[in-house]
């Protein structure tokens, strides 16, 4: 695949500048644009009115209860964690392994992990009941004489999440600050021009600057590549540590990364593939990167089916009868639409990926790329809820069945994820200029990327 | 010639041209040369004789400050300032703090070596007689400067300008203070 090249048609460097720029700076909006951002502003009303509802009247407005206490909120939590592993995974692990294609994705990918993980942090501070104390898993010294529990998995969680967001803004940024220079360059009016200047902190694009920003930036992938296999491990062990049934278990850690990647890749593609349409990217993000990220996510997802049979062989090998018993809970239970939809959209459907044609289809990928989102949200569902609702004694079993604000919630969040993608597009270059200037000069110089 | 400048300005349209005047104009003894590209070049750092950077030094002392930090904040916590007995495990109980350990460490060497980057490169900074040039905007586009500096010692403008003029570049411009 290495004779097609990464850039389609006739592109040059003053070409690509303003092709990217000026969808930021001067095309006009679209139509369409405009009534998904309406769209989804609508939807983000809802979240953050029902997260306004949600405190004053508390957590007994969603279907949470004894023993079900982790409900859509922790799983939302997990999902949408690991949709923003795939961004990190795009600009840390392919930038260190030189995978030149991912040139043209990371920018929008690490947008994505942004407000991903940013939806993610919100989920636990609802959960706790009285957010606003959520302060107190921060170390400072204090009144109250007490300090987190360090020995505590939700406290590594708080670590490993905000440590993951800042390092992540900080990729983010140091990748934009070039860009910004060139809207600052190619801005339309003076207002745009002093905050893209601003922001651009007076970059001028001089040899030791780029030399030591390469250093840096390259230091940045190694140091974000562990933190893609960390936070999601940390997440599994808030899982793992505890002793139910369902979550006590030493495969979780790489099963959750792996899941990540999985619904993370999905994700790209199911913003890639309008993007590219209605912006007219098609040169820039070719079938050849779709074709790239459908084969991560094959193989991500045979990973995740190898967790699957890993789960059950486990439980059956370990001769345990509460493991046994969540297992074929899982199997024939009240959730067993669950578990058998997690198995139709994770496992089997994705197998099409092995097909050239699948990959090379916009529709069928963009359709995958939603159920392989929808089999994930369930997987994490399936994990959380099941797992809980029959533990050891029967007599204490229950069932949890989401109220109207569990779905208000989990569809609000969606909208607001889209509506700050939908504004990012408009606000910041969503393809990484320089990079794409450069891959051009290797072009040119004859070095096939 | 009178009004002080900042230093003496070529444009080129191609990267290969810009690494080869630099290498040039290093070699016929400027000391002060700089060089201004839309992307990242090999080989120009070496060409303007950028002597190696410091930054992955100071990523290096801000990740072992971050670690080191972190670990002492969670053995402080639970042996000194407020040891608690759970089930018998000691109060240092190091494995359960390597996973705050490991993640303090990541972000200060990121933080670290961010910032080590931006303060080395002199930035944030806003005003530069650079951009004084008009030509320059397209420094971000598609154009590659060579700038001959006026600070540097024995330099003479006239010299320069036929030094530069026998790069061919498409234009060669004063850069004002």
């Amino acid at each position: 695949m290495a004779s097609t090249p990464l850039i389609r048609g006739r592109w040059g460097y003053a070409s690509i500048t303003d092709k990217i720029a000026d969808i930021v700076l001067r095309r006009p909006t679209h139509w369409i644009w405009g009534v998904g951002l309406l769209v989804t502003l609508v939807m983000s009303v809802f979240f953050f009115g029902a997260m306004g509802y949600l405190f004053t009247r508390g957590v007994g407005i969603w279907g949470v209860n004894i023993p079900v206490a982790w409900g859509f909120a922790i799983g939302n939590f997990v999902w949408w964690i690991g949709i923003g592993h795939a961004g990190t995974f795009i600009s840390a692990f392919l930038l260190l392994l030189r995978q030149k294609w991912r040139n043209s994705i990371n920018r929008f990918a690490e947008a994505m992990t942004l407000f991903a993980a940013g939806i993610a942090g919100i989920w636990p501070i609802l959960h706790v009941g009285r957010p606003w104390f959520a302060y107190w898993l921060v170390p400072y010294p204090n009144v109250m004489n007490y300090w987190p529990q360090w020995r505590s998995p939700l406290v590594w969680d708080f670590f490993a999440i905000s440590t993951y967001l800042i390092v992540s803004l900080v990729f983010w940024y140091v990748g934009l600050v070039p860009d910004l220079a060139t809207l600052r360059d190619r801005a339309t009016s003076k207002t745009k021009a002093m905050v893209y200047g601003f922001f651009a902190l007076g970059w001028r694009g001089e040899a030791r600057h780029w030399a030591r920003y390469e250093i840096a930036y390259l230091l940045l992938g190694g140091l974000a590549a562990p933190l893609v296999v960390s936070v999601h491990s940390i997440v599994s062990l808030d899982f793992a540590v505890g002793n139910t049934p369902g979550y006590h278990s030493t495969i979780f850690p790489p099963y959750f990364v792996a899941g990540a990647l999985y619904s993370g890749f999905a994700m790209v593609l199911t913003l890639a593939i309008p993007m590219r349409h209605f912006f007219g990217l098609e040169d820039f993000i070719t079938k050849r990167h779709l074709d790239n990220a459908a084969k991560i996510m094959l193989a991500t997802g045979l990973i995740v089916a190898y967790g699957y049979c890993m789960e059950v062989f486990t439980a059956f090998y370990s001769n345990d009868e509460y493991e046994i018993g969540m297992t074929m809970n899982r199997f024939f239970g009240p959730y067993a639409f669950v578990y058998w939809g997690v198995i139709t959209c994770n496992v089997v459907i994705p197998q099409l990926l092995w097909f050239r044609f699948a990959r090379y289809n916009v529709w069928i990928l963009f359709a995958l790329s939603l159920v392989i989102q929808l089999g994930m949200w369930s997987e994490r569902f399936m994990i959380v809820v099941t797992s809980l609702s029959r533990d050891f004694l029967p007599s204490s079993w229950g069932l949890f069945v989401p109220s109207i604000w569990d779905v208000t919630m989990l569809i609000g969040s969606i909208g607001f994820f889209f509506f700050l993608f939908l504004c990012f597009i408009r606000v910041l270059p969503a393809i990484t200029i320089f990079e794409m200037r450069e891959l051009k000069h290797e072009e040119l110089e004859g070095r096939q990327p | 010639m009178s009004a002080p400048i900042y230093g003496l300005m070529a444009e080129f349209a191609s990267a290969d041209k810009l690494v080869a005047a630099a290498r040039e104009a290093r070699e016929s003894g400027h000391p002060r040369v700089e060089a201004y590209s839309p992307f990242p070049i090999e080989g120009l750092d070496d060409a303007v004789g950028f002597a190696g950077s410091r930054v992955p030094l100071a990523t290096l002392i801000g990740g072992i400050v971050g670690g080191g930090g972190g670990f002492f904040l969670q053995w402080y916590a639970a042996v000194i300032d407020y040891p608690i007995n759970i089930g018998g495990r000691p109060p240092n109980s190091w494995p359960a703090f390597i996973p705050i350990t490991f993640e303090m460490t990541v972000l200060f060497a990121a933080l670290t070596a961010v910032v080590a980057m931006f303060v080395a490169n002199g930035l944030p900074k806003l005003r530069h007689p650079v951009f004084n040039v008009r030509e320059f905007d397209h420094s971000t586009r598609n154009r590659f400067f060579l700038c001959l500096r006026a600070d540097a010692p024995k330099f003479d403008a006239a010299q320069a300008r036929r030094f530069l003029e026998r790069l061919e570049p498409l234009k060669i411009v004063e850069v004002p203070l």
